[in-house]
């Protein structure tokens, strides 16, 4: 069953068509990871999706309930935390939570349990009547997710999440992605972090300059990108001319990094061939070499076009 | 379809008041809402007390007409602009309440408020100036009617498209005051001159003072029922525009 479902949505601010022709189905119990650099238009897609922003067109689906037709029906089944929002700083984090229960029509004592039950898990249980004025951005950030998962929707809408939170809160807030993942609830993550992508996600959803680009599984990302393979070389001395580097004639796609060289590749066998033959002619010595599978960093950077602006040093060292 | 209907407004009801006590934890004891809802009628009452020698039958409903007002449409301008402010009002489109929900929770929170600080002026007038309504039963009627209308106006001019709460401030103050002026406060209608009484006849004060000044024992100027009529009409009016405005919300996103 589609638990969202998108089609054709398209928005523009003046001059900036911040959404342009998204559709796209995230099936229930899927992490859905929705991946881009700044401004690519990923918060305004979110917005859309959970009925803030009113799309220039397109339509919304969630959970069979036309966004736009049934806009109550559809944010019943929801729990978003937005980008920019906060929590009411004046009331406690108790509080919050009843005034969120409420709304959603959760009986009065099933909402004081559940509250207590994820206060307890968020580390926030002792806080809970202090008001929120007080909180630090980890703890408002917590508290703003327990907001979300106050009515126990079917789906959770998260704009970036664990942005600027500490290790501790970022994995608390991981971990209970997974958790309710695991109850076979859906999640909409929207991001810029790879990593967390890529450990968190079923499918990803790479989106530049308003459009979607792909939507894959992480795995099948690297495997289709096979022209993204690094072979990493150190070698002794540290500096080698590019000049020199370009006879290897093999790739033309490599960059320095650190005190190591990567050598983008379909054919990282080859590549380890000519390096080493190479350094024999020119007396180098290898420390270190290693060849990797293509990162979702690097298919990231790729698909987004920043992989050659980055690597603008790429040649020319 | 009874039971259906019977479950819509059970719903909205439930949702309303989970905003209206939202709000009157949060907004109540702002500065704003304490200085135009609760000082400045304050020192109304005091100004006049002192050492003046009208006629507390004339004086008396004057005062309890611009407390209402100030009163009852203290919190409503206040909230909206807040929470955009905050950063609470993109999350509180995104739960399940809809622009009515919110309407009416502003307003219900605003109402609240406007009836007990009415009700204290009220007790004021009484303990004070020993002045109490000739028609109580209809005193009581009249000032729900009118903080309902004055809350429902609050709520409109909350929903200005604006994050900026001195906006909003700005132009309450402008409704409002010249309001006062415009509405036989002071002086009553019969007296304006008659540019002055057809203006009169745009501004819901100007009901809410002459049925005040008739509870109070005083001749009346317009008809009784027209005058509740204007008041609910008004309301009406006022709870549309806010509802409207809370449904462009989503441009300023
Ligand atoms: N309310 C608005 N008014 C005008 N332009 C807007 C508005 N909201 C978004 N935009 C524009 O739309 C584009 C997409 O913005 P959006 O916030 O969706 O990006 P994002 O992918 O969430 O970026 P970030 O990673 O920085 O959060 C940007 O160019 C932005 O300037
Ligand atoms: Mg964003």
């Amino acid at each position: 069953m589609h638990v969202i479902k998108a089609s054709g949505l398209y928005k523009r601010y003046g001059n900036t068509v911040a959404v342009n022709n998204i559709s796209f189905t995230v099936e229930r119990g899927v992490i859905f990871g929705f991946l881009g650099p700044n401004g690519a238009g990923k918060s305004t897609t979110q917005r859309i999706l959970t009925g803030v922003t009113k799309p220039d067109a397109g339509v919304v689906e969630i959970a069979s309930y036309n966004l736009s037709r049934q806009p109550l029906k559809a944010r019943e089944v929801a729990g978003v935390v937005p980008e920019m929002a906060n929590v009411y700083v004046d009331l406690s984090a108790w509080e919050n939570l009843m005034f969120v229960g409420e709304v959603y029509g959760v009986g009065k004592k099933k909402r004081a349990e559940r509250a207590a039950a994820m206060l307890e898990v968020f580390g926030l249980f002792e806080k809970r009547h202090l008001r929120a004025k007080g909180f630090s951005k980890g703890m408002k950030q917590r508290l703003l997710l327990c907001m979300a998962l106050m009515g126990d929707p079917e789906v959770l809408f998260l704009d970036e999440p664990t942005s600027g939170l500490d290790v501790q809160s970022t994995l608390i807030i991981r971990e209970l992605i997974r958790d309710y993942n695991r109850q076979g609830k859906t999640i909409f993550l929207t991001t810029h972090n790879i990593e967390e992508a890529n450990q968190l996600c079923d499918l990803v959803a790479i989106i530049n300059r308003g459009e979607l680009i792909v939507v894959d599984r992480p795995e099948n990302l690297r495997k289709t990108f096979t022209s993204l393979q690094t072979v990493e070389v150190a070698f002794q001395p540290q500096f080698i001319s590019p000049d020199l580097l370009k006879k290897t004639d093999v790739t033309k796609r490599f960059k320095k990094q650190g005190d190591k060289y990567i050598f983008y590749t379909e054919h990282p066998g080859q590549v380890i061939f000519s390096i080493t033959e190479l350094c024999r002619s020119e007396g180098v010595d290898i420390l270190s070499l290693q060849t990797l599978r293509p990162s979702l960093e690097n298919v990231f950077l790729d698909v987004t076009g920043k992989l050659n602006e980055s690597g603008g040093k790429e040649n020319d060292r | 379809m009874i039971a259906e209907v019977y479950l819509h407004l059970m719903i909205t009801l439930q949702r309303s008041l989970a905003i209206a006590k939202k709000n009157a934890r949060i907004y109540y004891l702002k500065p704003p809402v304490l200085i135009f809802g609760l000082l400045f009628p304050s020192f109304m009452f005091l100004a006049f007390s002192i050492g003046r020698t009208i006629n507390p039958a004339e004086l008396v409903p004057a005062l309890l007409g611009m407390t209402i007002l100030f009163a009852a449409s203290s919190v409503g301008p206040l909230i909206t602009p807040w929470e955009r402010q905050a950063g609470t009002y993109e999350r509180l489109l995104t739960i399940p309440v809809s622009s009515w929900h919110i309407v009416v929770g502003d307003v219900g929170s605003s109402f609240v408020y406007g009836l007990l600080i009415s009700l204290l002026s009220l007790f004021l007038g009484i303990c004070i100036f020993n002045a109490g309504p000739a028609y109580p039963i209809a005193f009581i009627l009249v000032m729900f009617l009118s903080v309902c209308c004055f809350s429902a106006l609050g709520a409109a001019m909350a929903a200005l498209p604006t994050d900026q709460l001195s906006n909003v401030m700005m132009l309450s103050s402008l409704i409002r005051l010249p309001m006062i002026f415009i509405s036989g406060v002071f002086v009553p209608l019969k007296e304006l001159p008659l540019w002055g009484q057809v203006i009169a006849r745009i501004s819901p004060l100007s009901y809410t003072m002459d049925l005040v000044r008739w509870s109070f024992g005083n001749p009346l100027y317009f008809n009784k029922l027209t005058s509740c009529f204007m008041l609910i009409g008004f309301t009406l009016f006022f709870l549309y525009l806010a509802h409207i405005a809370h449904r462009q919300a989503n441009r300023i996103f």
